[in-house]
């Protein structure tokens, strides 16, 4: 069978059965069952599963406790608006948030592109440029926590209405805030490795000690893309909903 | 380099993946700016929502390009969420009706 030579490293992809008969070739291949598909990338993508169902149960809890209040739920639109020059724009701060996580997204895509062609500067200033969006977002972040906080929002009460809107807001936003700052530490360790060469070398890594591969960005890519990815369903169910 | 690794693909699909997000985003952000309500509200929301993470996972996760097996493995399980959300919308609405019956008059 063709499929029992993919188990060996980088096997051409046209010897792999494609469609329905591939999934059927590939998990009942006794062997790696993601053909072409680096370990560790797999494993990338088996914890943002895990993480997506994280993020899923605080969006669906925080669901339930709106569908479940009878008394009034605050306005988000109300709630988020700026004033600027005296006028209110509802959601202002959010959506140059969204903005800022997109381009972050953009330059990581392109960092991970650059990788791959060994371009080693330009991956890592758009690597940088990644890191630099990341931390704005969490800068403003931090900027529409405090202002809510000023304005008596708490876990247990706000002003406008229904208690659970503090607690969904702070668990979500700030779970999701965590992500964001953890994968900027995380791109900046990705980003000095790329500067230093070691993906060129094959530097082997401090924890796995295996070998330093351009893969490694794109792994980290991933991780940001979900990050991003999550904003998208935040973004679209607490603040717009 | 044993093999040609990972993705490769031209700068401006990535580009062009960008412009879209920003489009969707600026569409979702109008949703609430010119204030509609209701199910016209909610559906445009929802719809801008799938096609953005569509675009995130397919183009920029590179998942379009993956095998069927991964694809599957990692886009099928989060799809039983819905059945969770069914179970609590329930859920919601039983104790909403409730609060509404013993506490109408209390608080």
């Amino acid at each position: 069978m063709a499929n029992t030579a993919a188990v060996a490293k980088g096997v051409d992809p046209a010897s792999l059965a494609p469609g329905m008969k591939g999934i059927a070739a590939d998990w009942s291949s006794d062997q790696r069952t993601f053909k072409n598909v680096h370990w560790g990338k797999a494993m990338m993508w088996i914890f943002l599963l895990s993480d997506t169902f994280i993020f899923s149960c605080f969006l669906l809890s925080y669901m339930t406790v709106r569908w479940s209040t009878t008394i009034p739920w605050p306005n988000p639109s109300e709630v988020f608006a700026l004033h600027v020059g005296g006028v209110s724009v509802p959601l202002l701060l959010i959506a140059i948030m969204t903005f800022i996580l997109i381009s972050s997204s953009g330059t990581m895509a392109m960092a991970v592109n650059y990788g791959y062609r060994r371009n080693r500067k330009v991956t890592t200033y758009l690597i940088l440029a990644t890191a630099l969006f990341g931390a704005s977002f969490v800068g403003m972040q931090a900027f529409e926590w405090s202002k809510l906080i000023a304005e008596g929002v708490r876990p247990w009460g706000n002003p406008w209405g229904a208690p659970q809107f503090g607690s969904a807001f702070f668990m979500i936003t700030g779970f999701h805030g965590f992500h964001v700052s953890v994968g900027v530490i995380f791109l900046l360790i990705v980003a000095r490795k790329v500067w230093r060469g070691d993906y060129d070398r094959e530097d082997r890594g401090y924890f796995t000690a295996l070998k330093g591969r351009y893969v490694n960005v794109e792994i980290m890519g991933l991780y940001w893309h979900f990050v991003d990815l999550v904003w998208v369903f935040i973004f679209a169910f607490f603040y717009l909903w | 380099m044993a093999h040609a690794e990972g993705q490769q693909h031209p700068i401006g699909v990535y580009l062009f993946i960008w412009a879209l997000l920003f489009v969707f985003s600026f569409f979702s952000y109008m949703v609430d700016y010119l204030a509609f309500e209701g199910m016209l509200r909610w559906s445009l929301i929802l719809l801008f929502m799938m096609i953005k993470a569509g675009l995130i996972v397919a183009i920029f996760m590179h998942m379009a390009w993956e095998r069927l097996a991964l694809i599957y493995a990692i886009c099928l399980p989060p799809v039983l969420v819905l059945i969770f959300v069914a179970l609590m919308s329930f859920e919601s609405s039983y104790t909403f009706a409730s609060r509404g019956v013993y506490f109408a008059l209390g608080s």
